[in-house]
């Protein structure tokens, strides 16, 4: 039998491996695409909790999500190939021109 | 026979954004249309303007109505117009010091006002959002026309850093605070926000560890906007990065939207458990004021300088939202305002001394300019007497009315260090008004290209900071009006 926790417990795991994600990895695309698995896995436990409540606002939620997190991706892979054209590179590590 | 209720939709209640977003969509069409050498673009910055203007008369025109509409996800209180004068405000100041500037640095596209109006949309959105979806959608709409501006200067490797930058950072809190509401929405229930404070009153005591994780994410989620420390590494970076009025706009704007929505979630939604969070939001508060002051009296561009003034100015509108009362509301209302006057005003003072690839930004650089441009020397000290809270400037009277609600709610040791902050912004403040007075010219003034517009920008940022500070009752008396009326 699966339950609610189940459901919670995985999207808990998929949300820490996005944040980790971003903060180990070095690549832009990929620190991106890590943040799109944080959202996903918050889509996860919006549906769960819909589905248990017997609610439609969570299912409603998880669609609004995903359109603005394809409108982030349209914008967000926009500003990674304007920074690619003029610095050939997508490596964060070299995002130094102004200091921390 | 069965009777089918069909919702009711107030289209008039969302008037003011579909002007403003069908003035973006024209001047968009307006930009594709015509050719790129046609004309200056003048035609689209007063079309833009123009949409501004009405949308502001449109909103005024409600002040004292106090309704939902869509089904409850939307309101139009004092509260919510009030906030979006502040939007359209910052939006129409924006555009007048920014007339000038995109012409001179060469990106001069039509997508910049569009850009501007729809951000100004979506903060809309966030004050008047009744459900967390609601202000959700409103903050993205706003961070990602934001993002865009930040990396307008397509072809300079330091606005495409800091908008990268921006933009990882940002999309990395937003699925903080996106966690925060699922779990929220799982504790109670409802995503309504008058729904979720009934349904925490309805329990009494007891809170659920879900509430609590989620009540936390969203403080990550929108503390990453407002840009309080430790949520705050962003921010220098891509003041510095974007284009200068573009950083006006941004240290004012998103940081208005941010408190309305902080405001309006934790005053309406989680009043039953302030205690929970004015603890968290205590230490934020005392972490933001004294990081951001102390850090910027290190600074030497004068960019980084205001990017740090305004984290400060961040921590000094928390003590507001710790001290969580109705003075507390009414003084982040009138503090906001008197920060937009003279924050813009400084930037529109940088914009007017800087020239194309000379941004004219180290602080040394204003050496001597009181002497060679006294006027723009006498307005650049009264912005920085004000944010340094110098009466009777603005900023001073928005600083007593933020301490008072704090020590009105027992809070006298935070109104204490609040006090304590503001002597500290004073050396920084003050430092830019000796240089510019006491020191000889370090290098040569080229002589000034002053647009109109940009005139009239600092004209009202000087009126309104003179004006708030000095007569500040009737501003202060329709911020007291325009507390929650509805909860």
């Amino acid at each position: 039998m699966i339950t609610l926790t189940h459901y919670l417990v995985l999207s808990a795991i998929l949300f820490t491996l996005g944040v980790v994600g971003v903060l180990i990895r070095r690549n832009a695309i990929i620190i991106f695409m890590c943040i799109e698995l944080m959202l996903n896995a918050v889509n996860l436990s919006f549906v769960a909790f819909a589905h248990y409540l017997n609610s439609m606002q969570g299912q409603l939620f998880v669609f609004f999500t995903m359109t603005v997190a394809a409108a982030e991706a349209a914008v967000g892979l926009a500003i990674i190939v304007a920074v690619f054209r003029n610095k050939e590179t997508v490596n964060i590590d070299d995002m130094n021109i102004m200091k921390w | 026979m069965t009777n089918v209720s069909i919702m009711t939709f107030n289209i008039l209640s969302i008037l003011p954004i579909l002007v403003l977003a069908g003035f973006g969509m024209i001047v968009l069409l307006i930009d594709v249309l015509t050719s790129r050498k046609l004309g200056e673009k003048n035609l689209l910055a007063y079309l833009s303007l123009l949409g501004i203007v009405v949308a502001a008369v449109l909103s005024r025109s409600s002040i004292g109505t106090a309704t939902f509409s869509f089904n409850e996800t939307f309101t139009i209180d004092n509260y919510s117009i009030f906030f979006n004068l502040i939007f359209l405000l910052s939006t129409g100041l924006t555009i007048l010091i920014s007339h000038n500037y995109i012409k001179r640095e060469e990106i001069n596209y039509g997508e910049y006002y569009a850009l501007l109006m729809f951000s100004t949309i979506g903060m809309m959105l966030m004050a008047s959002g009744a459900d967390l979806l609601n202000i959700y959608i409103g903050l993205e709409v706003m961070s990602i026309s934001i993002y865009i501006l930040t990396g307008f200067k397509r072809s300079k490797l330091i606005s495409n850093e800091a908008s990268l930058k921006y933009f990882l950072l940002g999309a990395f809190a937003t699925g903080f605070l996106l966690y925060g509401i699922a779990l929220i929405y799982g504790s109670t229930g409802t995503i309504n926000l008058r729904q979720i404070a009934c349904f925490i009153a309805g329990r009494g005591g007891g809170l659920d560890p879900l509430l609590i994780l989620g009540m936390g994410l969203i403080i990550v989620g929108l503390g990453f906007k407002v840009a309080s420390v430790p949520f705050h590494a962003w921010v220098p970076d891509v003041y510095e990065g974007a284009p200068t009025a573009i950083t006006a706009f941004m240290s004012v704007g998103p940081k208005a939207a941010g408190f309305a929505a902080f405001l309006r979630i934790f005053m309406t939604s989680f009043a039953y458990t302030h205690h929970e969070w004015q603890k968290i939001i205590y230490i934020l508060a005392v972490l933001t004021m004294t990081t951001g002051n102390v850090v910027a009296i290190a600074q030497t561009n004068i960019k980084r300088m205001l990017a740090y003034s305004s984290i400060a100015h961040a921590g000094y509108l928390l003590i507001a939202l710790v001290s969580a009362n109705n003075m507390g509301v009414s003084g982040t209302l009138f503090y906001i305002l008197a920060y937009i006057f003279m924050n813009i005003g400084a930037f529109a003072i940088v914009i007017v001394l800087s020239r194309k690839g000379d941004e004219f930004i180290q602080i040394n650089d204003y050496a001597g300019l009181g002497f060679k441009h006294p006027l723009l020397a006498i307005a650049m000290t009264l912005f920085m007497l004000s944010m340094a809270g110098v009466p009777p400037m603005a900023g001073f009277v928005g600083k007593f009315y933020i301490f008072s609600a704090a020590i009105k709610s027992g809070y006298v040791g935070l109104a204490v260090i609040g006090v304590i902050n503001s002597v500290i912004s004073v050396y920084y403040y003050l430092r830019i008004t000796v240089i510019m007075y006491m020191k000889e010219p370090a290098r040569e003034f080229s002589p000034l290209t002053i647009s109109p517009l940009i005139v009239a920008a600092i004209v009202i940022s000087v009126v309104g900071t003179l004006q708030l500070g000095i007569f500040p009752s009737k501003v202060m008396e329709i911020a007291q009006r325009s507390i929650f009326t509805l909860k």
